[in-house]
């Protein structure tokens, strides 16, 4: 008999809004933010999953998710097509005694107890899909077994500075964490907490349950879970992730990730054979690099028709950048055309924007007015010019 | 679609004539365009026009194929019903597998008979173009005509060792068919994409193999041209027809210009194998002009008028003119290339220098090292 059961089944929390992102996030969530010329942000969780032997995988969506359901499918480019496990949509439904959205990271996990205990799983990941990085979840799993421990924290060093942003644990030399601070004021260590949590499943569901019957709760991780075990004495690990995580829930975050794709020897290597990212793919012919076109540290996808001039930037696929026209320091999403001689400086401009003749986007860098944002499907009228900074989500036609 | 089709794909006819590139594949798998197979444009065709039921015909060095369309999804034809249904050769112990493509057809009556779709598209993978197979089948209906044949009007030789040509008149109906005359000035010929109702050719075939005929070019289309009703469809878009090494290259040249890349590739999809492969790099100091480049590709050097396939590297100080890169193949630094087409995964280490000229580009086999 086919032994109906699965050692470890991750939930991956996707319902987050993005609200730091403005523009980029107004009408689909966070996780579907395109990243990298041809990738979206969940396809790093969802990739470390499927190259981690992890096939299991639950997403949890909630904000917009009409774009990211489309997005994530049958699975298939994950290979997260099964016919036992492979990848759900979880969505907040309505039951026969009640019906709910999901209050806090917790109760999300909770709402779909039913869907995990299915799998009959030993251990619980929970993911968040807000971070790029490559990390190997089974090395992960690996340690939460020596170690005994009924929660496992991924963790990572950050500088000092920064550390009252995050969840920060504090831990003996052994690794286990005898204190968990969530955006202290005065952090007693650097090392926070990457919002990876593996559980021993019964562990997870005892406490879930326990959190839920708490009236003043608010049915989040950081805030309520994971300090009730360490009060209550449970055996949790920190686990030292070494190598490049990089939240992208802002718009400056976004965008110097995108730019560390660059280069030969990039600080992020999306092309690593041995860690590859799946993604679903575009349908385009190769990319067309005109006699007129000057291209020099890009990232470009297929599909796209430069006749213009591209620096250190990011093209996804299709995008045109007519003669005469400039992409410099810039991101630029699916589907966008920059017409002759307009200037695309220091900006990120979302799918299907259409800059039309001379118009001028952003400012460049070292003026320090910050990076202009155009939201998707409108269009900057000819001439018209957008300072550094700003934030554009609808047709503009100049001041 | 209005119509109702299967779609037959032969993936082995005419390799002879480009054998440097179909030594160790079929004509169906020969790599074009940056990222695509010759079989994806006859495919595409079909799929784009509603058919959900391709056979596709193999005789021999099929792996590469079969590797290629995997289940079929890259193109939506993973289905329960139909899809894509490889045909290989059938042969009892007393057969060898099929020598001309009446016997081919033969050999595939078994799956022509299971099918319950009215009409059947015959497909070769040698011809490039945007066909409407729709357009086609209203064409075939609206003449009641028992088998219509594409042509388009080429001037000038052929270089393929085997064409017809078709001598249509006002109305369409095609009253001679030649094999390989001679050629003076425009003439219209067959580009092997051929309609007729399923029914219609397990008829012919049964007919052919009771009288023991071997051509169906020869014994069939020519001989009864008179007597059955034999209509040709005018294509009046790019066709690009890879029957040389030359042409090969002239072909894959003519998609630096924006208006074939428009014509094939715009308005419809043309699907092929999905390789997740990371977006192309270019690194500073590379200088790219007039090239179509494919995902995974990593430019150091200098890039013109070439098509670099899927994961090409090419290293710093490189001069790279007027190539076909395959897939993989990785040039190192200060490397010369000039009218050179490189089969995949072949290595050109630093500092070599080699040239071809655009009339006979030089020929690197697959996996060689230089």
């Amino acid at each position: 008999m086919i032994q109906r059961k699965k050692e470890c089944v991750a939930m991956l929390l996707a319902g987050g809004q993005g609200s730091r992102l403005y523009a980029l996030t107004n009408n689909i969530a966070k996780p579907a933010v395109a990243f990298g010329a041809k990738y979206r942000i969940i396809d790093f969780p969802l990739s470390n999953c499927i190259n981690s032997g992890i096939d299991t995988v639950g997403v949890l969506t909630q904000y917009e998710p009409l774009e990211l359901n489309e997005y994530i499918g049958n699975g298939q480019p994950w290979d997260l097509d099964r016919s036992f496990g492979g990848v759900h949509i979880l969505s907040p439904y309505q039951a026969k005694k009640k019906s709910s959205w999901y209050e806090g990271t917790a109760n999300a996990i909770y709402q779909n107890m039913h869907f995990m205990q299915k799998y009959n799983p030993d251990y619980v990941l929970i993911l968040s899909g807000d971070h790029i990085y490559k990390m190997d979840y089974a090395k992960m799993l690996r340690a939460h077994k020596e170690t005994g421990a009924d929660c496992t924290i991924a963790a990572i060093e950050v500088p000092m500075k920064e550390a009252s942003r995050f969840g920060i644990l504090n831990t003996n030399p052994d690794g286990s964490i005898y204190e968990f601070e969530e955006k202290p004021k005065q952090p007693k260590s650097n090392l926070a907490s990457m919002g990876i949590y593996i559980f021993t499943a019964k562990k997870l569901f005892q406490y879930l349950e326990a959190d839920e019957k708490k009236p003043d709760s608010s049915k989040d991780f950081g805030k309520d879970v994971l300090p009730a075990m360490l009060n209550a004495g449970e055996k949790m690990f920190s686990y030292r992730f070494k190598g490049y995580w990089k939240d992208v829930g802002t718009i400056a975050s976004l965008w110097e990730s995108n730019m560390d794709l660059l280069g030969s020897d990039p600080a992020f290597d999306v092309a690593d054979a041995d860690w590859k990212i799946h993604s679903r793919n575009p349908l385009a012919p190769p990319e067309y690099i005109a006699d007129t076109a000057s291209v020099n540290n890009s990232m470009i996808a297929l599909g796209c028709e430069i006749d213009g001039t591209v620096e250190n930037s990011v093209l996804a696929a299709n995008v045109v950048v007519e003669k005469g026209a400039l992409v410099k320091d810039s991101v630029i999403m699916a589907g966008t055309v920059i017409r002759r001689g307009a200037k695309v400086v220091y900006a990120i401009i979302d799918e299907n924007v259409t800059v039309e003749e001379n118009a001028a986007i952003g400012q460049d860098k070292k003026e320090n007015a910050g990076i202009a944002v155009l939201g998707r499907d409108i269009r900057v009228k000819s001439g018209a010019s957008v300072a550094g900074g700003k934030i554009i989500d609808k047709d503009y036609e100049g001041e | 679609m209005a119509h109702s089709a299967v779609g037959v794909i032969f993936s082995n006819i005419h390799d002879e004539n480009i054998p440097e590139l179909s030594k160790h594949r079929t004509m169906a798998s020969i790599p074009f365009g940056g990222r695509y197979r010759l079989i994806d444009f006859a495919l595409s065709n079909m799929v784009n026009s509603g058919i959900t039921t391709v056979g596709i015909v193999t005789k021999y060095n099929y792996q590469s194929l079969i590797d290629h369309l995997g289940s079929g999804k890259d193109w939506d034809l993973a289905r329960k019903d139909g899809g894509i249904i490889l045909l290989p050769p059938y042969s009892d112990e007393t057969d060898v597998p099929y020598t001309n493509r009446l016997e081919a057809l033969k050999g595939i009556t078994g799956f022509l008979r299971h099918r319950n779709e009215e009409y059947v598209v015959i497909s070769d993978c040698d011809g490039i173009a945007r066909v409407d197979i729709d357009d086609l089948l209203g064409f075939h209906e609206k003449n009641g005509a028992e088998i219509t044949m594409v042509y388009h009007e080429e001037e000038g030789a052929i270089g393929s060792s085997y064409y017809m040509t078709l001598s249509p008149d006002e109305t369409g109906r095609v009253k001679s068919i030649k094999i390989n005359p001679t050629l003076k000035g425009k003439n219209n010929v067959y580009v092997n994409i051929m309609v007729m109702t399923r029914e219609f050719l397990i008829n012919v075939i049964q007919d052919a193999t009771v009288r023991g005929l071997s051509s169906f070019g020869k014994d069939i289309l020519t001989k009864h041209v008179d007597t059955l009703k034999v209509y040709g469809y005018r294509f009046g878009g790019y066709y690009a027809g890879v029957n040389s090494i030359q042409k090969y290259y002239q072909h894959s040249m003519e998609l630096l210009d924006k208006n074939v890349r428009s014509e094939l590739f715009g308005a419809r999809d043309i699907y092929t194998k999905v390789r997740d492969s990371a977006p192309s790099k270019y690194i500073d100091g590379a200088i790219v002009k007039n090239s179509l480049i494919s995902d995974g590709c990593i430019v150091e050097g200098t890039v013109e008028n070439c098509i670099l396939f899927r994961g090409v590297k090419v290293g710093k100080g490189s001069v790279i003119k007027n190539s076909i890169i395959m897939q993989d193949t990785v040039i190192g630094t200060g490397v010369t290339l000039d009218c050179v087409i490189t089969d995949k995964n072949v290595v050109i280490r630093d500092r070599r220098h080699l040239a071809g000229c655009t009339e006979l580009p030089y020929f690197i086999a697959k996996g060689r090292m230089l």
